[in-house]
């Protein structure tokens, strides 16, 4: 296998001896760096501790969920476990899970720089996140919100008795971190490449990235005015949603989703960077329409802020706007299945390499196929009214979200692992949890379509008898994925400690971050700037037999 | 992928951070950087001015009452004060180009001195709205048969200069450090991209004012 | 992006903020004129036109590169894509005879 001989071809590589990992030591030196790959790790820490807590709330969801019956918890706690669920997965993991870590530890390794454009500003953003982290935490703490993550009003703003102040002020200062990483990428991305990297040289993960970032600085800002009215209404009594008023609570939603619903492909998106990344190194070949699959990545960014409306069919929306949301959503299909086409074309007649990120790979275009076309079902207004508010809706978003972005940071948290940690991580529990995730994935949400589709409700902790079967598989999976998501946090930090070293570029694949930089790269990633003189991909079929 | 190296820049020129090839780089870089800023900015104002769009066409005759409680001869000296302000930030950039140290502090002073008269005529408006219980959900006394929909108006009154005057205090915040550092010598006519970027801050404020002030205190006057 | 933005002179300065002093003292006197329905359009020409004398000249787009051109753009274009959207929701509310649930509290 090819993959093994690169192991053993590379094992004469000496890496330096200071690399960004014990070039400084002491909490000091990590908490006040300046170097995006600390950054990185340092996002890595946080983000993974808000998805054990996020995985909680899911947890004590499912166990609720396995009677028909209200017997685990009372129904006003049942609404905070799914708020709190909600806000910790999308605001403190989702947004910056890939961006943060993979993005920021890459982007600039990538396009050859030495580091991000505004070093300083990349720290604040991790101390913003922190403390929005921190006030979310305080928020659950002294009792928990239980509008929902989307903070409708006028139940968060007037009827609401739980902690929704600090909890939204703590979404806010979330999405301001994800404004200052999607600042910098942008203008990093546009003045620090390195000589002759020309824009169509580029990863594509820095044109998924650059199209995350597009939404992160378009889209957040008015997620965090819509917020700030919210909370001037909750808290000083102004009127901006309220009925009594003649404010309409409708206005909220159309603030709300021209953020959120952008904000579903700053949770896609990158991973579709990881994805095509991982799929030309594992086909041995260029990825095929390079140019297609780039600009789908900014066509998905622009298309996303058109359709925010279909979110709100059945919110007195009215029906002719509601038509055009709807002819514009389907059109989203055209670049995710430009993208998802290509990705397979690259692989047809690919000497294909079975290792763990090809597993995920292969995973993730399962995924993500389901969760894209259950969403046409979903773009279609007569269909909505059906599936509106059921659990076909949280299916469908679990599939593109968990199945999409869960599987593009675990997968490409294993392709680059080697690189982040400088070590190799087991190989046959690497493919062991990707077959776990993709199974225990399938069989919590594939019966929640149906269950959806059968006109279960979500939100709510008691359901009718019939339904009780679905739900227990449903919540047997959910056990088979917490399996999987824990088992690549045991031997990925068992790695850090014993595992073998890991060669300059264990996969041989392309692209700076593997033939130039070091393995773990050094503080300044590259000795001297590198001069780019062929497009990204080059791989030649022959070499690595 | 990577043939040949190119040499690293030996001299270190003042003011270039460690993550910049060079001067050209480093400014290209923050001006853009602060220019994403702002749109984030312009997008986050739009909230408002949304919301105000909304509303107004739906209660138009109660938003024309609202404008009638506003002091149209505060808001037009504020008007005045905040434009000449933008001139003299203008100013200070211009001189901090040419090298000129007490030209960029003078500058950046009668800046200062302007946001603090802008602020100070605010507060002389929100307090009369406080008297006259024309502050929604704080001080609020009923006003005729349009009273709710005149409380969305002074919601989005204060909302909306609220806002912009956090931005006028940060923004004073940010000269104090700026004229700090300026005093110290610390900008050149090479580098002096922090005064730059801050001059386009201040100029978006005065942008945002600059609708505030007719869609505030003039429509429907007549 | 990467050529040198030659800076305006003083007297450009000074003759920008000359407009923008008219141009204040005009939106004031129109506003106390009985202009019908173009009373608001034309408080608004004259705050756009304002506005763009200040980003061109006082913000020094005009001397730079496409690329920021491109970027202040897009930053209006996302705005006016939100309110175009969100009031063609409101503008037709209410054409299929039927007054939404919305239109009806109000009245």
């Amino acid at each position: 296998m090819a993959i093994a001989e690169q192991d053993g071809n590379a094992s004469g590589y000496a890496a330096p001896e200071t690399n960004y990992i014990n070039n400084g030591y002491g909490l000091k030196s990590w908490l006040l760096t300046k170097d995006h790959k600390r950054i990185a790790v340092l996002y890595m820490i946080s983000i993974s501790i808000f998805f054990a807590v996020g995985g909680l709330f899911a947890g004590l969801i499912r166990l609720e969920l396995l009677t028909p019956q209200g017997d685990f918890s009372h129904s006003d706690t049942y609404n905070k476990l799914f708020t709190m669920h909600g806000v910790v997965m999308i605001f403190f993991f989702l947004v910056p899970s890939i961006p943060a870590t993979l993005g920021n530890f890459l982007v600039p390794i990538m396009i050859g720089a030495k580091d991000l454009a505004f070093p300083r500003i990349n720290l604040l953003s991790w101390y913003v996140y922190i403390i929005g982290g921190t006030l979310g935490v305080i928020g659950i703490l002294a009792g928990g919100v239980d509008t929902g993550w989307t903070f409708y009003t006028p139940y968060s703003s007037t009827y609401s008795n739980s902690n929704v102040l600090i909890v939204a002020f703590a979404g806010f200062l979330a999405g301001f971190s994800s404004i200052l990483t999607g600042l910098n990428f942008i203008v990093t991305i546009h003045t620090m490449r390195a000589p002759g990297m020309t824009w169509f040289r580029l990863p594509l993960f820095i044109w998924a990235h650059y199209a995350t970032s597009i939404i992160m600085l378009l889209g957040t800002p008015v997620i965090a005015i819509t917020l700030v009215l919210m909370m001037l209404e909750r808290a000083f009594g102004f009127g901006f949603f309220d009925p009594r008023l003649g404010g309409d609570p409708v206005l909220f939603q159309h603030l709300f989703w021209f953020y959120s619903h952008p904000a579903v492909y700053i949770m896609i998106l990158p991973s579709m960077g990881v994805m095509s990344e991982m799929i030309a190194c594992i086909s041995r070949k260029r990825v095929f329409g390079y140019e297609f699959v780039a600009f789908s990545s900014v066509a998905i960014a622009i298309l996303g802020f058109l359709v925010w409306g279909h979110h709100m069919f059945l919110s007195s929306q009215s029906t002719y706007a509601g038509m055009v949301f709807s002819v514009i959503t389907f059109l989203v299909a055209v670049p995710s299945a430009i993208k998802t086409f290509n990705w397979t074309a690259t692989m047809y007649k690919g000497s294909i390499v079975y290792n763990t990120p090809m597993y995920y790979v292969m995973g993730y275009l399962g995924l993500f196929l389901v969760g894209g076309l259950t969403g046409l079902f979903l773009s279609n207004m007569g269909l909505d009214i059906h599936l509106h508010d059921t659990y076909f809706i949280v299916a469908h978003f679990h599939y593109i979200m968990v199945g999409g972005q869960v599987m593009g940071y675990l997968g490409g948290m294993h392709f680059w692992w080697p690189k982040i940690s400088g070590k190799m991580y087991p190989e046959a529990l690497g493919k062991a949890s990707a077959v776990l995730v993709f199974l225990g994935f399938n069989l919590t949400f594939f019966p929640q379509f149906v269950l959806g589709y059968m006109g279960m409700p979500r939100r709510y902790h008691s359901y009718p008898d019939e339904f009780q079967i679905l739900n227990v598989a449903s919540t047997g999976g959910a056990s088979v994925l917490a399996l999987g998501y824990l088992l690549p946090g045991i031997y990925l930090i068992w790695s850090i400690f014993k595992g073998a070293n890991a060669p300059q570029n264990p996969w041989g694949a392309k692209g700076l971050e593997w033939e130039v930089a070091d393995t773990p790269p050094t503080t300044f990633n590259f000795e001297s700037t590198p001069v780019v003189t062929e497009e990204a991909y080059q791989y030649g079929p022959i070499e690595e037999h | 992928m990577a043939a040949d190296h190119v040499d690293h820049h030996e001299h270190h020129p003042h003011g270039l951070a460690h993550q910049f090839e060079d001067m050209a780089q480093q400014k290209e870089s923050v001006l853009l950087g602060m220019w994403s800023f702002l749109i984030t900015e312009v997008l986050f104002f739009s909230g408002y001015f949304l919301t105000y769009l909304v509303y107004r066409t739906q209660y138009p005759v109660a938003f024309a009452e609202g404008s009638h409680e506003l002091d149209i001869t505060m808001g037009a000296f504020n008007t005045v004060v905040l434009i000449l302000s933008s001139l003299t930030m203008a100013m200070a950039v211009h001189k901090s180009h040419e090298g000129s140290k007490n030209g960029t502090l003078g500058y950046l002073i009668a800046t200062f001195i302007l946001g603090g008269v802008f602020l100070c005529v605010k507060y002389v408006e929100y307090s009369a709205k406080f008297e006259h219980g024309l502050v929604p959900g704080l001080a609020w006394h009923p006003h005729g048969e349009h009273s709710p929909q005149l409380a969305l108006f002074f919601s989005l009154y204060f909302g909306m200069t609220g806002m912009h005057a956090l931005h006028m205090i940060i923004g004073a915040g940010l000269l104090i450090w700026l004229l700090v550092k300026t005093a110290k010598g610390t900008y050149t006519a090479e580098y002096n991209a922090p005064i730059e970027v801050f001059g386009l801050y201040w100029h978006f404020v005065d942008i945002v004012w600059i609708f505030l002030f007719p869609l505030l205190y003039l429509l429907g006057r007549h | 992006m990467a050529e040198h933005h030659n800076s305006p002179t003083v007297g450009t300065y000074l003759a920008v903020f000359s407009a923008l002093m008219v141009l204040t003292a005009l939106t004031v006197w129109a506003a106390f004129q009985d202009l019908g329905p173009y009373g608001d359009l034309v408080a608004m020409v004259i705050a756009c036109t304002k506005a763009t004398v200040v980003i061109v000249f006082f913000m020094h787009v005009k001397y730079s590169s496409r690329l920021l051109w491109l970027f202040v753009g897009a930053g209006f274009l996302f705005m006016l894509i939100l309110f175009a959207f969100t009031m063609a929701d409101y503008a037709s509310r209410g054409w299929l005879g039927a007054p939404s649930s919305y239109y009806l509290s109000i009245q």
